[in-house]
This record gives C-alpha cells, sequence and structure tokens, in this order.
C-alpha cells in the first residue's frame, strides 16, 4: 500500500517548462540510513518539479517488491533476439582475418583470391586500427597498415552470402608480415633489454580499466608505461610512526571477459541511415563512435540492441567489429553480419589485467592506519588500465598513502573494463594485509575493521556478519583441522562509487485506451533495467509491471546511459520516475474537464483517479483514461543532479566464504558464501539478489581457475576458448546466501544505485584466501589459486610475514 | 533413413558378409595368411574401393562438398532445406531455418548453449552435423512452448529469475526440461549433473538448480 504523498500539483509541472535547472525548489523530508538499523528523516533542498518522496520499500506496492522479469518468458522461451538473431533480407556474413604472428609488420596484403571467390561481395583491409595504446609520436612507426601488435588482432575481413563462403574466403587472404621481436610474458617485459610492444611512450585514450597509469603524460620505460603516483601525506612518516608494519607481494593473472553472446554487430549501410543492430553495453557509445569514425550526423546512426548476451565491460563502443561491418556493408550495397568467435572473443576484444602488488600497510597498536603504500605493475596487453589502486585507496581511512600504478606493455590484446576495474586484484592484496594485521595487532577481525572504516551501511554489514550462523561457526584458531581436508572461513569486504551518467533520459507515454509505455535508448545487458522500469510505472499509474510496455534499446528512444560502473539504475531511474509523474499530471489534467474539476482537483494514486474535493467517488486509472481529451500524453525527462551534491557514496558489501581445502590433492571447494550487500533502494531485490550470485560466482571462477595463458614461444593465446579456459560450472558454485542491506541516503527521486561491481567478485579472491589461511595457516598470494599453486604454497617454509 | 530423403548418391548395395566375387575385408583378411602380398598386387586399387563399399551399411548416403537438399524432422514438422555436409545443426537450425531460439557460443562443445534433443537425448546443435540429424526427431527451444502454454521448466525459470542475460538460457531450459522428462523428482545433485555442461556466465545456477527442482512434477502452465 503506497503512502507517499498524494498532493498533485499541476503547477509545478508548468512552471518546469520542460527546464528542470530553473524549477523553483521545494523542501521534502527523505527517508535515510538502514531500517531496522539507523532509519531516520531528514530534509533535503529539491525542484519543485520532483515527485513526492517515496517512502521505503516496505510501504510501496511495485517499486521494492520481488517482480517476476519483465522479458523473462522471451528469454525462457528462445523469442529473445540478440543481436546474432537478427536476419534482414539480402544479408551478408562477414569473417575477420586476424594476425598469427603477435608481433610483424604488414608488408602486403594479397585479397584477390577473396574476391573473386564464390559469394564474395565485398573484402576490407583495415588501415585504421581501434583500441589499445598509440604513440604519443606516430611518426616513430610508419607503415601502410597497422602494426600488428598481438596474435588475432583483426587485419582484413571479408563478406559472403554464407558464413562457410566468408569462411573459406578469408582463408585465402595472402599476408606478408616482416616479423618483429616480441614479449608475452609481463615479467620479461620489464627487463631493460626485452623487446619493445612500441617503440616510443603509447597512450590509451580513455581506457576504462584500472585507472592509473591509463593516464597520458605518465613516464615510460621500455614497456613499463607508468608510474602515475598518487601521494596523500608523508608516507615515510606514516610508517615511522606505526607499531606494526606489514608488507606483502600479491600477483593475479589476466582474466578474459568471456560472455557467452560475443562481440558482434549486424550493419545496414543505407544512402540516409546505417542502422546497427549491437551486443552493445552503450547504444548511445556505439552511435558516437560509428558518427564520428564515418563522419556522419547523429541523426544519421541508429543502434539497437534488442537483447544482449553479455559484457562486463568490454562490450562500449562499436570497435573494430561495429565499423568493420559497416564498411562491409556500404562497399556490398547490402546488410552485413560480424560477429565474433569464441578464440577471437579471447584474443581481441578485452581482458582484466593482471597485477603485481607489493602492498605495506603500517598501523598503530590500535589499528588506526599511519600508512599505505602501493607498488603495482600489471599488463593491460598492448593497452593500459592495470592500475588496481581503488580498494587500497577507498576502503579504509588512513593518515598516508603512497601509490605507484604501472602498466607493462606485452604483445597481446588489450585490455578492457571488466567488472569492478582493478578492484578484485586491490582488494585481494588489500583485505589479505588487513587480516595479516589483526593477527599481528591481536584484534578480531571484525572489531579492526570497525576501527579503520567509518562507512555506515558496512559497519551494518558487519554487524549482520558477526551474527550469522556461518561466521559463529568459524574457529578463530588457523590450521585447526587434523585430516587432510582442512576446513577453513574467511571474509573480505568490498567498495564501489555511486557514479552517475547523466546523459540518462526517458520519455512515458500514457494512451487512451490505458496502456502506458516508457521509452529510452538504455540497454539491458542481463541486469533488469527493464522490469524496473516497468516496476516505476507500475507504482505511478497502479497498473501491474507486467502490462507496462518497456521500449528500450534503440537510439530513436530519448538517450539513455551506457551500462558500465553500476551506473545504470541510479542514473536512469529518477529519470523514469520524473517523467512518470509528469505524464500522470498531464494525463489528470486531460480527464480534468470530462470529470467536470480542475486538473489541481485531481490525484493518481493506487491506481485510482482521486477528487480532493470529494467531487466523484474514486474512479479506476483505466476508465479514467477513456475520458482523455487526447489519444495519448507524454512527457520526458533527463537525470537531474544528486539532491545534495556534497554527497560521495561508496557501496559495497562484505562476503564471507568457508572453503574445503585438500591439502593433498591441493584443491579448494568454495562450500558456502555468505554475501552480505547494499545498492541503496533495491528495485528489484530478486534481480539484485541474481547479479550478486553471479558476482560471487564470477569471482570464485577468477580466483580459482581462469588463467589466460600465452605461449612464449609463439605468442598464441594456448587456451582460446571454452574448454580451456576454465569457467566456473555447476559443479563449483557454492550454496550462496545474500543479504542486502537496505539503505537510503536522500539523492534522487529513486534513492536507487546498482550492484553490478560491488556484487561479490571483488571480495571473492580475498575471501577465499582468507579463508585458505584460516584453513591452513597458511598465506596464498597468488592467484588463480589452482592446485599447483596451492601445493607450492602448502609445501613452502613459512614466510617471515606471518612472524610480524 | 527416412524414405523422402533425396539421396545425393547411393552407392550399390553391397553385402559385407557374403560378397563372394569381390574381395571383403573379411574374405581379404582370413586369406591374408597365405595370399595376402599376391592378392594385393592382383586386385590393387579395386579391392580397396570394394573393401570400403563393403564397410558402407546399407542404404548409407555419400555426400559431397555442394549444398544439397535436405529434410529434418523439427518439433514435429518436416523442413526441407539445404545444407553443406559441414553445416551444423545449430547452424541449420538458426541460418537455414531462422530457429534462433538455438545459440551459438563457443562453437566446440565447450558450453552446452546449443543444447537441443535428438529423439529426447540432450546434445550439443554445434557438434552435430546437420546430415547426422536425417531420420531424427530434432526438439529445439521453439518446440517446448506454444503460445499459449509453456513448459514448466520454463514456467519456474521465469517464477525463480533463473536467468540474467538469457544467452544460455535456452540450452539451460533443454538440459533441465530433458532431466525432468528422464527424471521426474531430481535432486539438487541431478541437476548439476545435467547442466554441467551449460555454462553460464552471468552465474545464474543457483537459481537453476531451484527452478528445476520446482518444476519437478508440475504441470504446465497456462499463459
Amino acid at each position: 500500500m503506497a503512502t507517499h504523498t498524494p498532493h498533485s500539483t499541476l503547477d509545478a509541472l508548468i512552471n518546469v517548462a520542460g527546464d528542470t535547472t530553473d524549477a523553483s525548489m521545494k523542501t521534502a523530508k527523505m527517508p535515510i540510513g538502514i531500517p531496522g538499523f539507523t532509519l531516520h528523516e531528514e530534509e533535503r533542498t529539491v525542484p519543485a518539479s520532483e515527485p513526492p518522496v517515496w517512502p521505503i520499500n516496505k510501504d510501496l506496492s511495485y517499486v521494492g517488491k520481488p517482480q517476476e522479469r519483465w522479458d523473462g518468458r522471451a528469454k525462457a522461451t528462445g523469442r529473445a533476439r540478440y543481436t546474432a538473431d537478427v536476419q534482414l533480407p539480402g544479408m551478408l556474413y562477414a569473417r575477420f582475418v586476424n594476425s598469427t604472428v603477435p608481433h610483424a609488420r604488414v608488408l602486403s596484403i594479397d585479397t584477390s583470391a577473396a574476391e573473386s571467390y564464390p559469394g564474395v561481395k565485398s573484402v576490407h583491409v583495415i588501415e585504421k586500427l581501434l583500441g589499445g595504446a598509440v604513440l604519443r609520436d606516430p611518426t616513430l612507426e610508419q607503415n601502410r597498415y597497422p602494426i600488428v601488435r598481438y596474435v588475432g588482432q583483426p587485419i582484413a575481413a571479408v563478406a559472403a552470402t554464407t558464413p562457410q563462403a566468408a569462411e573459406d574466403a578469408a582463408a585465402k587472404i595472402k599476408v606478408k608480415y616482416e616479423t618483429l621481436p616480441f614479449v608475452v610474458d609481463m615479467d620479461q617485459a620489464r627487463e631493460k633489454d626485452s623487446p619493445q610492444v612500441f617503440p616510443g611512450a603509447a597512450d590509451q585514450a580513455g581506457t576504462a580499466g584500472g585507472g592509473g597509469s591509463s593516464a597520458s603524460g605518465v613516464p615510460q620505460t621500455g614497456n613499463v608505461h607508468g608510474p602515475a603516483v598518487h601521494k596523500q601525506g608523508d608516507v615515510e612518516q606514516g610508517f615511522k610512526d606505526a607499531d606494526v608494519i606489514v608488507d606483502a607481494h600479491y600477483t593475479t593473472q589476466v582474466q578474459t571477459h568471456s560472455a557467452l553472446e560475443t562481440h558482434g554487430v549486424v550493419a545496414d549501410w543505407k544512402p540516409d541511415l546505417l542502422t546497427v543492430y549491437a551486443s552493445t553495453q552503450g547504444t548511445a557509445s556505439v552511435r558516437e563512435e560509428l558518427a564520428a569514425y564515418f563522419q556522419l550526423p547523429m541523426s544519421k546512426v541508429r543502434v539497437i540492441t534488442e537483447f544482449m548476451g553479455g559484457g562486463f565491460g568490454a562490450k562500449f563502443g562499436a570497435g573494430n567489429p561495429g565499423v568493420v561491418a559497416a564498411t562491409l556493408s556500404r562497399k556490398a550495397g547490402a546488410p552485413v553480419r560480424l560477429m565474433l568467435d569464441r578464440q577471437e572473443e579471447h584474443l581481441s576484444v578485452g581482458n582484466r589485467p593482471s597485477s603485481d602488488q607489493r602492498l605495506r600497510i603500517g598501523a598503530k597498536k590500535d589499528g588506526t592506519i599511519t600508512a599505505i603504500q602501493l607498488i603495482s605493475f600489471g599488463t593491460a596487453g598492448c593497452g593500459t588500465g592495470a592500475g588496481c589502486a581503488g580498494p587500497a585507496s577507498n576502503l579504509y581511512k588512513w593518515a598516508t598513502l603512497h601509490v605507484e600504478e604501472n602498466d607493462v606493455f606485452i604483445n597481446a590484446g588489450p585490455a578492457a573494463a571488466f567488472r569492478a576495474p582493478g578492484h578484485p586484484q586491490g582488494a585481494f592484496a588489500l583485505e589479505q594485509s588487513i587480516d595479516e594485521l589483526a593477527a599481528s595487532l591481536n584484534m578480531d577481525l571484525l572489531d579492526l575493521r570497525d576501527r579503520i572504516d567509518e562507512n555506515p551501511v558496512r559497519r551494518v554489514q558487519r554487524q549482520i556478519i558477526r551474527e550469522s550462523a556461518i561466521w559463529k561457526s568459524r574457529n578463530p584458531r588457523a590450521n585447526a583441522d587434523v585430516g587432510p581436508i582442512k576446513r577453513g572461513i574467511g571474509l573480505s569486504q568490498s567498495v564501489w562509487y555511486r557514479h552517475l551518467a547523466m546523459d540518462s533520459a526517458a520519455e512515458v507515454r500514457v494512451h487512451k485506451d490505458g496502456s502506458v509505455e516508457v521509452l529510452s535508448a538504455v540497454q539491458d545487458i542481463g541486469s533488469g533495467i527493464k522490469t524496473v522500469l516497468a516496476q516505476i510505472l507500475a507504482e505511478q499509474f497502479g497498473v501491474p509491471p507486467a502490462q507496462v510496455e518497456v521500449k528500450i534499446g534503440d537510439t530513436n528512444y530519448p538517450v539513455g546511459p551506457n551500462s558500465g560502473g553500476s551506473v545504470t539504475t541510479a542514473s536512469l531511474t529518477p529519470a523514469v520516475r520524473d517523467a512518470a509523474w509528469q505524464a500522470a499530471q498531464k494525463f489528470l489534467a486531460s480527464v480534468a474537464p470530462a470529470l467536470g474539476v480542475k486538473a489541481s482537483d485531481l490525484t493518481l494514486t493506487d491506481g485510482m483517479v482521486r477528487s480532493a474535493s470529494g467531487k466523484f467517488q474514486p474512479i479506476a486509472f483505466r476508465s479514467a483514461a477513456a475520458r482523455m481529451d487526447t489519444n495519448q500524453v507524454s512527457a520526458q525527462s533527463r537525470r537531474i543532479p544528486d539532491y545534495d551534491p556534497r554527497k560521495y557514496d561508496t557501496y559495497g558489501g562484505v562476503d564471507v566464504a568457508e572453503v574445503a581445502v585438500d591439502t593433498e590433492t591441493g584443491r579448494i571447494h568454495v562450500k558456502h558464501v555468505l554475501a552480505v550487500h547494499d545498492c541503496g533502494r533495491p528495485m528489484n531485490p530478486v534481480a539484485v539478489i541474481s547479479q550478486i550470485n553471479g558476482g560471487v560466482i564470477q569471482g570464485i571462477s577468477y580466483t580459482l581457475f581462469e588463467h589466460r595463458l600465452l605461449d612464449p614461444n609463439y605468442g598464441i593465446m594456448v587456451n582460446s576458448n571454452l574448454d580451456k579456459y576454465k569457467i566456473a560450472g555447476s559443479y563449483e558454485v557454492p550454496k550462496i546466501e545474500v543479504q542486502l542491506t537496505e539503505s537510503y541516503i536522500g539523492q534522487s527521486s529513486t534513492d536507487a544505485s546498482g550492484i553490478g561491481e560491488a556484487a561479490g567478485i571483488i571480495s571473492a579472491g580475498a575471501a577465499i584466501a582468507n579463508a585458505f589461511y584460516n584453513a591452513t595457516g597458511v598465506r596464498i598470494r597468488q592467484m588463480p589459486m589452482t592446485p599447483a599453486v596451492v601445493l607450492a604454497a602448502l609445501n613452502q617454509p613459512k614466510p617471515q610475514m606471518e612472524a610480524l | 533413413m527416412s524414405d523422402h530423403q533425396p539421396p545425393h548418391r547411393e552407392l550399390p548395395e553391397t553385402s559385407s558378409t557374403t560378397g563372394n566375387k569381390g574381395i571383403t575385408r573379411r574374405g581379404f583378411l582370413k586369406g591374408a595368411g597365405i595370399t595376402a602380398a599376391g592378392t594385393a598386387l592382383l586386385d590393387g586399387v579395386q579391392s580397396l574401393q570394394q573393401e570400403a563399399q563393403a564397410a558402407t551399411p546399407k542404404g548409407v548416403m555419400e555426400y559431397g562438398a555442394e549444398a544439397f537438399p535436405v529434410t529434418l524432422n523439427i518439433n514435429g514438422k518436416e523442413h526441407a532445406l539445404h545444407v553443406e555436409t559441414r553445416t551444423t545443426l545449430a547452424e541449420a537450425l538458426r541460418i537455414g531455418l531462422g530457429m534462433t531460439g538455438t545459440k551459438i557460443s563457443c562453437d566446440r562443445g565447450a558450453c552446452s548453449s546449443c543444447t537441443v534433443w535428438l529423439d529426447k537425448l540432450p546434445v550439443n546443435s554445434c557438434m552435430t552435423l546437420a546430415v547426422d540429424a536425417i531420420g531424427h526427431r530434432v526438439t529445439t527451444i521453439e518446440g517446448l512452448s506454444t503460445d499459449s502454454e509453456v513448459h514448466p521448466v520454463q514456467a519456474a525459470f521465469v517464477r525463480h529469475d533463473a536467468m540474467q542475460c538469457g544467452f544460455c538460457t535456452p540450452g539451460m531450459v533443454m538440459s533441465c526440461a530433458a532431466l525432468i522428462e528422464r527424471n521426474p523428482h531430481p535432486t539438487e545433485r541431478d541437476v548439476r549433473v545435467a547442466i554441467s555442461g551449460n555454462l553460464c556466465r552471468c552465474g545464474t545456477y543457483p537459481k537453476v538448480f531451484a527452478a528445476t527442482l520446482d518444476a519437478a512434477g508440475q504441470h504446465a502452465t497456462k499463459a
């Protein structure tokens, strides 16, 4: 039952006149804090056009209630149409020709045999490659074709009437290389006499990797791009002030995104419009890149993403597949489908960089951190973005901080943003070191974190952990089990940020037949934003979410956010709620004449139109709609800034993992995970839990199994498939318990936020490693924790660090 | 072998057990102890051809490299289409027939996104040649529901939110529905085994377990 203020003010709407920035302001009392713990009210000054404040979830009808996925049936029945499912009349099938060597100058490309191959309609040789770092001084390297810097780099492409013909023809393109020395091992690449991936300093613009050294202008020595230095305070003094110092070295491997739907597009170049169906996390980003690349007006590029099969950060922009498919389509005068195969997906469209971290933490006896120093190296292949200092910088309070992040170029495909870029790597190190710090201070793991982490939500989450059955069952003494299979329990925290994409807009329409629809270019990458938008309209109009029409994933609709960094829900939902509210006011104005009252006498709550003056009994929304004085009313709204710009909130969680370590075989079995997380107001708790399950499982997969293996002799990835590149399957899934910490910060009309990054993947590695320590008394500082790594860790002499 | 298959080229019938005039594999091997060298010299290439014929069971067709017409039984209906020998069942369904509910993800039998039933047995359609599906009843995700009714497993997947991006979902549904068809009362362990080949990168497994257990024994849900 909704109890929010039924205060209809058409006046406020009229004041807005489409521009919220000049709107008069009003004050609003908003729920703040965590229900059951810290809930209270605070006053905010908000634009007068803003809808009434929503109460907490338990007092709403549809929002915050478990809701079936709006497109669930389409997905379960196979009717959901993904990019690779698009079939257009006369559509051609394209294949890339990729480099077979890791580093080379391409001397010549002979496409004649491909061009005359039966069924071939167009051939394209790439002269401008997208992705990866570029030389600051391009004159250092001059060649007609892009320099090959990794095996699998696209060189040319063919479009033909059948996939088989395209494949056959692609095989007939002859590429002549002058091979150059290469390096695929990061440690080797750091050495002075290593082959150079670039002949000079190179930067990557707009990389969405881990940040840090991706900034241009940082020094470069050989293959080492960095350090990007971030200092606050005098860290040496901080260490002098410390009673205890923990100092450790951690390494993590390269992980590939491995979304089940590969990158790809269907491009249809017509003289008056370029239409591109894309598997993307950002219809807006694809349109922008295509418009810029082909110098087309934005209005002449349309991008459609009806359904997309996973991206995890790697699917932004048109990329090489997008521009090549569009070029082939233009040349052939026919639509072209270009979907990557599984090998190409591993090699050329992104990965999570590796890391090699030296982390020192100094603390007082009471746990207060006096200094954190992190020096990291990582490889993002021939790109940048291997920084991983996020957790060390932002999870806990410190007096002094010194961070140096370095990217190391190797001859491998460029990295891309990958779910919480840099954070799983950084947390793997930080959260183990914090546990070590607690041990050396003889403090409880949770008490120490209470001391150094002031975030009120995390504090409540730790309390939930303390009281949980799994944590109570933990033996604080490490290596307590006597048999070969040892059980252990550990925890880790995570942190992510309240990022917003201000280009988030939507239109809401009300039709005379009582149907309502929402339109936005935003795409649903699997997180369930369609359902959330339906819930918002349901809440406004009292129509069940399944009956709301949700039209998204098309740049013909108002601009939507690119779905990365957990921005979608936080950015778009307030715009949709505002549009729904304004459409409702217009609806009331449209029915007022027929009802014989002024619009200001009317409200719409719980699906009923009510008269404040009591002129008539409440009328159902649908019946009232039939009396509209027009066939359709609509309102468009965009994201307005957060109500309180001074606030900068983080999201995160505390995860507990229970493992069984077989000390004879080296296998780690994760048995049970308790994940306690927050994302502001959970809009659809069911989908939030799904995402957290997924983050936990992806994190386990990363921690124990996944590893991109490059052959040092040939530079090829030896496991570029899904049978040798092991990702977690049904046997590796533990019992997962999720607890949501519903929390309110009073920042927007929905006060909601995303969960994608914070969900599990950041903390899984450290939680498992800390559980491993609890089981065995041994620190494991290397990922993936394969049996060989586990056995090596168990057999090594106890490191000195433990004596601290 | 179904009768309506247009044969590309049917080989002459050859008995592998009574071929007295030609040299069969068995006959050749029987006499090999004494006359191996002589026979090989005398018959040369001819004997090898005959051996190949003899080893080919009755009615088996031989196909060339070009596309040729076939008929496949899919979801209870006969579908005529052209395929090459190398065309996989997944490609034939998706491209040849526009039945795109079946997904291709790894294209080498490692992820099971492309799971269909061959006579009720779940198989990877990316590892099954279209020609090998001739004469079998193929069931795809499209065949599991009608406009008004969905399979209990599909209904349960929706109820339990056993999907995120949804790309693995058709394959998951086919594996789980096949499990319930052969074992109406599965345990969670049975579900794990049934989908041990199905990869889900979004990590939706816990809800797949729950949905499948919930669906077990239930009747079709009206739309």
